[in-house]
C-alpha cells in the first residue's frame, strides 16, 4: 500500500485534519496495521513540500496538529495517474519458494517435504482467511479473498513443482 | 476415532491406485483429502465408505471392521450411517426436490407424512423451502447441490462423504455450498470427509491430508486442531 497516495486520495474526497485522515486510513486500509501518527504528519509534510497538498492555518483547540490539509491540482493529477495504472504483476513469493526448492535439491535435502510443509502453511492461512470471510464485514471478506487468490496461485505452483520435482532434481544435479 | 484405514491397497488391473494407505479420522472432524488427479484420493474415499473393497488392508468404522462385512450389512450401514454428496448432485430427475430428499427416509420405511415433514425441514435449513415441488431438472447447479446435501443429511448420518462437491460450480456458489455443508455438519456433529483439488474448499476443513501415488503423506498430521 502506498501511504502517500492513499492519503492524497482521501484528501481528494474532502479536506481533512491529520487525525481524521489517520482514522479513515485505518478504517479502510489499515486491516490490523494502524498508521502511526508520526507517519501521517511526516507524509503530509512531504506532500506539502512537493506542492501536492496545502496546509491551512492552525485552528484553535487541543491535539498535536489542528491544520486542515487540502489536495492541490498537482496532487489530484498524481492520484488520477496512480488510479489509471495497473500494479506490477510480480510473483514475488514464488521466487522465494523456487530458490528454496532448487537449493534443497542442490544440497540433497528433502525438497518434497519442504513443499508439503509450505502447502500446509498456506492452507492454514487460507483457513484463517475463510474464518475472516465468515465473520467479518464485506470489506474484510474482499481483502481475505485477495489474499486467498494469491495463496491459491502459490499452491498451484507448489503442486506443479511437486509433480516435476524429479526432472528438476535431474537438471539441478546435471548443471 | 470414527474411521480408520490401515495399509489399504487397491488396484485397477495393473494400476495400483492405493499403496498401503493409512488414515485416521476423528468423530466430528471435517477432513479434506487433497492430491493430484489420479493420486488415489477418490478410491480412498470409496474404500472408506464401503463402496469399494480394498485388495488388502483394513477399514474400521466405529469399532467395526467394514471391509470384511457382508454386502448386505455394508449396504445397510451405507444407507443409515453414511451420507454422500458427489460432484453432480445425482438427484432423480423425474422426482421433485421434496421427493428426492424424502427418498432415503421412505427407503428406510419412515412413514410418508413424517418423511416429507423431515425433508421439508431440511430444505428450509438449506434455504430451499420454496422449491420442494419443483423438478430437480429445473434447478441451478448450486440449488441441486444444496438438495443433494439435504438428501445426504436427512437420515442423520455419522459420516458425510463428499467427492468434489463444488467441482461443477462457480467460485461464489461453491463457497456458499461449502458454508452450508460444513455449517450444518458442525451443528449435527457429523464427520465430513471431502475429496477436493480446490484449496478454497479444503480451507473449510479442520485439516487436510495429501494423497500422492496411492499413499496418504500426512495421515495423522495436525489432528484435533479445532
Amino acid at each position: 500500500m502506498s501511504v502517500p497516495l492513499a492519503l492524497l486520495g482521501l484528501l481528494e474526497r474532502e479536506p481533512s485534519h491529520g487525525y481524521d485522515l489517520k482514522r479513515d486510513y485505518d478504517t479502510y486500509f489499515g486491516r490490523g496495521k494502524a498508521l502511526p501518527f508520526g507517519q501521517v504528519y511526516s507524509t503530509l509534510g512531504r506532500l506539502a513540500r512537493d506542492g501536492k497538498v496545502t496546509a491551512g492555518m492552525s485552528e484553535p483547540g487541543d491535539g498535536p496538529d489542528r491544520k486542515r490539509y487540502a489536495i492541490t491540482p498537482l496532487g489530484q493529477q498524481q492520484v488520477e495517474e496512480w488510479l489509471s495504472e495497473p500494479v506490477a504483476a510480480e510473483p514475488y513469493l514464488q521466487t522465494v519458494l523456487f530458490t528454496k526448492v532448487v537449493l534443497a535439491l542442490m544440497l540433497g535435502r528433502d525438497a518434497a517435504a519442504y513443499l508439503d510443509l509450505q502447502r500446509a502453511t498456506h492452507l492454514r492461512r487460507m483457513r484463517e482467511f475463510t474464518q475472516i470471510k465468515r465473520t467479518g464485514s464485506l470489506a474484510d471478506a474482499l481483502l481475505a479473498d485477495h489474499g486467498m487468490f494469491h495463496l491459491e496461485a502459490d499452491l498451484r505452483w507448489i503442486d506443479v513443482t511437486q509433480a516435476r520435482l524429479g526432472a528438476l532434481a535431474d537438471m539441478v544435479r546435471e548443471s | 476415532m470414527i474411521i480408520e484405514a490401515r495399509r489399504l491397497s487397491r488396484s485397477y488391473g495393473n494400476t495400483l491406485a492405493l499403496r498401503e494407505a493409512d488414515l485416521a479420522v476423528e468423530a466430528g472432524e471435517i477432513l479434506a483429502v487433497m492430491g493430484p488427479s489420479g493420486s488415489g484420493k477418490s478410491t480412498l474415499l470409496h474404500c472408506l465408505a464401503g463402496i469399494f473393497t480394498p485388495d488388502s488392508g483394513e477399514v474400521w468404522f466405529g469399532g467395526r471392521r467394514l471391509d470384511t462385512m457382508s454386502d448386505a450389512r455394508r449396504t445397510k450401514l451405507r444407507r443409515t450411517a453414511f451420507g454422500f454428496v458427489f460432484q453432480f448432485g445425482q438427484l432423480v430427475p423425474e422426482l421433485t426436490v421434496a421427493d428426492n430428499v424424502a427418498l432415503p427416509l421412505l427407503l428406510g420405511r419412515v412413514r410418508r407424512k413424517e418423511a416429507y415433514a423431515r425433508a421439508a425441514g431440511w430444505l428450509e435449513r438449506l434455504g430451499l423451502g420454496e422449491l420442494g415441488g419443483r423438478r430437480t431438472g429445473q434447478l441451478s447447479g448450486g440449488q441441486a447441490q444444496r438438495v443433494a446435501i439435504a438428501r445426504a443429511l436427512v437420515l442423520g448420518p455419522r459420516v458425510l462423504f463428499a467427492d468434489e462437491p463444488t467441482g461443477a460450480l462457480d467460485s461464489l456458489t461453491g463457497e456458499h455450498v461449502m458454508e452450508l455443508l460444513v455449517g450444518l455438519a458442525r451443528e449435527e456433529g457429523t464427520t465430513v470427509i471431502v475429496v477436493t483439488h480446490d484449496a478454497r474448499v479444503a480451507a473449510f476443513a479442520d485439516r487436510e491430508v495429501i494423497v500422492r501415488d496411492g499413499q496418504v503423506t500426512n495421515p495423522f498430521a495436525g489432528q484435533a486442531v479445532r
